[in-house]
């Protein structure tokens, strides 16, 4: 005992982490510090793998995924972990059971089981039930790898919790820039938006969506903080330190699934209860999420590169596999079959019991144990886990091999190739390059929407994935089922190969190379920049005519520091939710839908556009003029009439989307309402470009809009203005409205 | 029993995941593991010393390969099975001493001590000794001591050795556990008194108005210059703040709050101060056999200039640091190459490190190792508990620590 307890004292006495983590430990000894880990992703960017094996049990530098997590949680100071386990419950529950975690002194790892949960919400939900949460903590998944000391984190949470009670999250996040050309971090993720306050690093908005250029904010967070700071720099390490409230705001929601997605999105633009978000950014140390093939990649050669350390290859930190490092970044275990002349180049991990036949080259790779290597092999950039064997002759490039996968000779591996568990590669087969093959069949039906690890109930053969814990009888079965895929699979992969090559969804094919663990391609590259470059030229074309909605974001975005980003298309996807909202207009029209239900369903359009209301309204008003134009109309004043009633008939629908804003700024600027001022934006629009019939009867309409009080007179009289200074081209319908405008001006005086 | 296990454990997941940090620290707590382990261990009635020792190297093997790095366990382990083996020989002899005296009394089959019963204890204990290794300078030159002590725990023996033969073998038992774990608790004390007894020797290193250069921060150093500042020398101190972990700084403000001027520069001016410094002190990682020192990284070049200056370096060690390892030898692991956010900013650096584009790796590379290897003709003195040494006499101290049968402990585990 007391040398333990020395040893304790004495921890890190030249101020490493674990020194300090220690003395806050012991300051917050009264409530021991809780993590919440989840080992399900819900999500299927590791399929075909993740059908057989959970994703944090896949090996990343020949350690589970999972254990790199505790080992932080751990050394962090974390004294009690709960292991939400829901795809392969049991694979989990069983490598906990197997490793050293359960036996660890201070340090208690609870496995909670569940089939049925679909989403983070729902793991926290259940734990919320649990009611084993007590304090403040740290919720993480199980594909974190950090070494960040949690100690600062936790006492700024603490600190600010104890001024202000709805501070219930601190999210860590960390520095990254994203690629120019392809618009995605390192780790692969695409482009962040947050807006941060820089004094008290309150978080006020947040923006992972892909597609999209531009960024609104609520006019309102820029009067309620003196500065904001736009960051595009910054990454999510997806750790977050949150008070017990964030268990009961998921119970209370019961629609909350996703933790960004729906439970950030929520608290930062519903405002529940008041609650606010606040994030903690790290500079030297290391923290990221292994999300995607690519930050499989990514993170693999960071913990090569030691910059997790201490979760280095050569530190046992679990487990007792140890390498050896060799000059240039080479960890070889101490048992390793090495012919002489083969070459092992840097930054190369070679598990033990490895043994690679002469001539060959390895170089930028991960080989995991046991494995068999021929003869004039060339393995550059590749993952090669447990028992994997390889003859002679083989190139293999930037591939991900699972376990007792086999390559026959002569086979080519082309790069971004994923060879799932136990396939077998036939002679001289070339597998083509980003394609996936696995021993189960690619499931035909697929939740597009939903991303979920677990099983789609539409595949039967996932439950064969979980078998381990099933009795005998079961896996005889599937042994026999998958022998008549076997032949059926045959085929697929060279002469006797087993194994079927998944294709690739029409939507995600374009986006392979993305987040695959092959570099991207010069190629690929060059064309990306040109795109973007004729993406530009077109926008810069478009400019002096800015397409609605813009104008509003730009005066808001010029006030951010580090925005620099104007040349994505957002019009993209504002057409394709106006042509939603269309259509949904038409069947609303067709079928005599109530008002109510199609405010819900374009709130709905909205939320997964993530667009403004200003949006709505415009597309809206848009899909109404539409449907007045294909109504029947001989001559302009029919067409007026059909308009006429259109519009009275929808009124409510549109006067929904328009005096929202106005109660809130109401007091501020309600003569400019932007949303009016978009509607007739639209309608200008309109006419110029897709029905021009309506050019002739502009005046009408607008006249229409004011007596129908949809519009505002003073939204009228600010878009003059506003249009005074434009271009002749475009006072078009301003002169035509001209003697409406006059008459407007000279009743408001008369009011005065 | 379990209780050891768990200590052990414990301390080998710590050593794992490098939660200890320095020599010293490090050989305390091997140390004290030990003793409760050897505490509680259990031995048979025969041949004690070879189940202990057996016992001790098992668990030393797996103490190594927790952080082959840090030799300072690997030393401890082998001190302490040198005490083992240390006091199972004079127990022997004690033993052997008692049977020769007694031999007229008891009339049993040991007739082949019977022939030599002119033998004294001492000469047992010595020819005993010189079987398993050299003896020692200090024994040659405390023979009369030594001699001394052996027969006074002989008479005792004798004694009970006359009664009756189970409760001697129970006793025997007891005498070499505990002699063990007294000589467990020396060693102990010694490592944590190390400081002191070094820092008594600075008055006779550090003179009136010298110039002492340093690098990184040391206790012992600390502890040495302090003893000599408070000896009412003055001296100034130049402290070279030690990349990347810069202990310079804080070794600096510990001497400004002792009072001592000090200057601080960076590592890469040392070349340009050395022609003011009158003498260069230094803390070690580890001191090897061939009298080399693993030292904290950028003190090979600080040696190097002193050396072109014909300035003493002076190393300071505590004899847990005395490593009988050579370093050429392949089971030494010289270096530990720590993270690279020591330099650089993770973030600020982490566009630099995109893998996706281009042939796939890494274009900047960080190399961050720990440890410089001075090579043992750039050490002018080393300065232990024991006194002041030459790096060529390093051997010879080694040797009255360490039995060369313990020295390849380790390959032993690998193979």
């Amino acid at each position: 005992m007391v040398a333990k307890k020395s040893g304790r004292n004495r921890g890190g006495g030249g101020g490493g982490t674990a020194a300090a983590t220690e003395v806050s430990v012991e300051e917050l000894a009264r409530v021991p510090l809780q993590a919440i880990l989840l080992a399900d992703s819900f999500a299927t960017k590791f399929r075909p793998i993740t059908l057989e094996r959970p994703k944090v049990l896949l090996p990343l530098v020949n350690v589970p995924m999972i254990d790199y997590t505790l080992a932080w949680l751990e050394s962090a100071g974390v004294e009690e972990v709960f292991v939400f386990c829901c795809a392969h419950a049991k694979q989990v529950a069983e490598h906990l059971e197997n490793s050293q975690w359960f036996a660890q002194p201070n340090f208690s790892v609870t496995a909670i089981e569940s089939n049925n949960a679909v989403g983070a919400g729902d793991a926290l939900r259940l734990i919320y039930e649990q009611n084993v949460i007590r304090g403040d903590f740290v919720l993480v998944s199980g594909d974190t790898v950090s070494n960040m000391s949690l100690a600062e984190a936790l006492g700024e949470h603490k600190e600010r919790r104890r001024k202000d009670s709805n501070a219930i999250m601190t999210m860590v996040i960390t520095q990254s820039k994203t690629s120019p050309t392809t618009r995605q971090s390192r780790l692969g993720t695409d482009e962040l938006f947050m807006a941060i306050d820089p004094d008290t690093k309150q978080l006020l908005y947040y923006e992972d969506k892909s597609d999209k250029g531009t960024v609104s904010l609520d006019k309102t967070l820029l009067s309620d903080h003196p500065s904001i700071y736009l960051h595009n720099d910054k990454q999510d390490c997806y750790i977050d330190i949150c008070s017990p409230e964030v268990l009961s705001t998921f119970a209370d929601n019961f629609d909350y699934q996703h933790l960004r997605r729906h439970f950030l999105k929520g608290l930062l633009d519903d405002d529940i209860m008041g609650y606010k978000i606040f994030t903690h950014e790290i500079q030297s140390n290391y923290a990221a999420r292994i999300d995607n093939f690519r930050s499989y990649d990514t993170v693999s050669k960071d913990i090569i590169q030691r910059w997790t350390y201490p979760l280095v290859p050569d530190v046992q930190f679990v487990g007792n596999s140890s390498a050896k490092l060799d000059r240039q970044g080479m960890y070889r275990a101490s048992v390793v079959g090495q012919s002489r002349s083969a070459q092992v180049g840097p930054f190369t991990v070679i598990g033990s019991g490895t043994t690679i036949g002469s001539q060959s080259q390895i170089s930028n790779s991960v080989v995991g144990e046991g494995c068999k290597i021929g003869a004039n092999v060339s393995i550059e950039g590749c993952y090669i886990w447990h028992n994997v064997t390889i003859e002679d002759g083989c190139q293999l490039k930037h591939a991900i091999v699972c376990d007792g996968v086999v390559i026959k000779s002569g086979v080519i591996l082309e790069p971004g190739v994923v060879l799932s568990y136990k396939v077998v590669v036939g002679q001289q087969f070339i597998v083509p390059a980003y394609s996936k093959v696995s021993l189960y069949q690619q499931p035909i039906k697929q939740d597009s929407d939903e991303e979920l690890e677990y099983a789609d109930s539409s595949s039967g053969f996932m439950d064969a994935s979980s078998l381990s814990g099933l009795p005998d009888k079961l896996k005889e079965e599937s042994t026999i089922q998958l022998s008549e895929s076997q032949l059926q699979a045959a085929s697929e992969v060279g002469s006797g190969g087993v194994g079927f090559i998944w294709s690739t969804s029409e939507g995600s094919h374009e986006e392979e190379w993305r987040h695959s663990v092959a570099p991207i391609p010069a190629a690929k590259l060059l064309e990306i920049m040109h795109t973007s470059n004729n993406e530009l030229e077109v926008v810069q074309q478009d400019g002096n005519l800015p397409p609605s909605g813009e104008l509003e974001r730009d005066s808001v975005t010029a006030n951010s520091n580090d925005y620099d980003d104007d040349d994505v298309d957002v019009k993209d996807d504002y057409e394709v939710f106006e042509n939603e909202v269309e259509a949904t207009f038409k069947r609303a029209l067709e079928e005599n839908i109530k008002e109510d239900d199609v405010i819900l369903e374009v709130n709905s359009l909205r939320l997964s556009y993530n667009l403004a209301t200003a949006d709505c309204s415009g597309a809206l008003f848009y899909s109404m003029m539409k449907s007045a134009l294909s109504a029947p109309h001989p001559s302009p004043s029919d067409l007026v009439k059909n308009a006429a009633t259109v519009i009275t008939k929808w009124k409510k629908l549109l006067k929904y989307y328009l005096p929202s804003i106005d109660e809130e700024v109401g007091l501020l600027i309600s003569s400019s309402d932007p949303d009016e001022i978009e509607v007739i934006l639209k309608f200008e629009e309109m006419c110029l470009e897709s029905a021009k019939e309506y050019s002739t009867v502009f005046v009408q309409i607008l006249h229409l809009l004011y007596d129908k009080d949809i519009i505002q007179e003073e939204a009228i009289l600010n878009w003059a203005s506003e249009k005074e200074g434009a271009d002749e081209t475009d006072k078009l319908f301003v002169k035509q409205a001209e003697k409406f405008i006059q008459w407007l001006n000279e009743a408001s005086e008369e009011e005065d | 029993m379990p209780d050891v296990h768990a200590l052990v454990n414990d301390f080998l997941i710590k050593l794992k995941r490098r939660k200890i940090e320095g020599s010293k620290a490090t050989a305390k707590v091997t140390a004290e593991v030990l003793r409760s382990f050897i505490s509680q261990q259990r031995l048979p009635n025969t041949n004690q010393a070879g189940a202990l020792i057996d016992a001790v190297k098992a668990v030393g093997e797996q103490l190594i390969a927790a952080n082959p790095v840090e030799l300072a366990v690997g030393n401890v382990v082998r001190r302490v099975l040198h005490i083992i083996r240390e006091e199972d020989l004079s127990l022997t002899a004690a033993a052997i001493g008692g049977l020769s005296l007694s031999a007229g009394s008891d009339d049993e089959d040991d007739v082949g001590h019977d022939e030599h019963p002119a033998l004294s204890a001492a000469a047992v204990a010595a020819a005993a000794r010189s079987t398993l290794r050299p003896p020692s300078l200090q024994t040659l030159l405390e023979d009369v001591p030594h001699t001394a002590a052996v027969p006074h725990t002989s008479s005792s023996g004798g004694d009970s050795e006359g009664k009756s033969k189970s409760a001697d073998k129970n006793s025997s038992t007891k005498r070499l556990k505990h002699n063990v774990i007294e000589a467990v608790n020396e060693l102990i004390q010694d490592i944590v008194t190390c400081h002191e007894q070094i820092a008594e020797q600075a008055v006779e290193h550090i003179h009136q108005n010298e110039v002492i250069l340093t690098l990184g921060s040391s206790r012992t150093v600390v502890e040495f210059l302090c003893a000599a500042k408070e000896k009412k020398r003055s001296f100034r101190v130049f402290v070279a703040e030690g990349a990347p972990r810069y202990q310079g700084h804080t070794l600096a403000k510990e001497l400004v709050t002792r009072g001592l001027q000090t200057t601080v520069i960076t590592d890469s001016a040392v070349f340009a101060m050395i022609s003011r410094v009158n003498m260069v002190i230094v803390g070690a990682h580890a001191v090897m056999a061939n009298g080399g020192v693993i030292a904290p990284v950028g003190l090979n070049m600080v040696a190097l200039a002193a050396q072109r200056h014909a300035v003493p370096f002076v190393v300071l060690a505590g004899i847990h640091k005395l490593c009988p390892l050579y370093p050429h030898n392949p089971e030494v692991l010289l270096n530990e190459l720590r993270s690279p956010s020591e330099l650089l900013d993770f973030g600020e650096f982490s566009d630099c490190l995109d893998f996706g584009s281009g042939s796939g790796s890494p274009i900047l590379h960080v190399v961050n190792p720990a440890f410089d290897y001075v090579p043992p003709n750039l050490v002018s003195l080393f300065i232990t508990d024991t006194g002041g040494h030459n790096p060529s006499y390093m051997y010879r101290l080694i040797a009255d620590y360490y039995s060369a049968n313990d020295l390849v402990l380790q390959r032993r585990s690998a193979s």
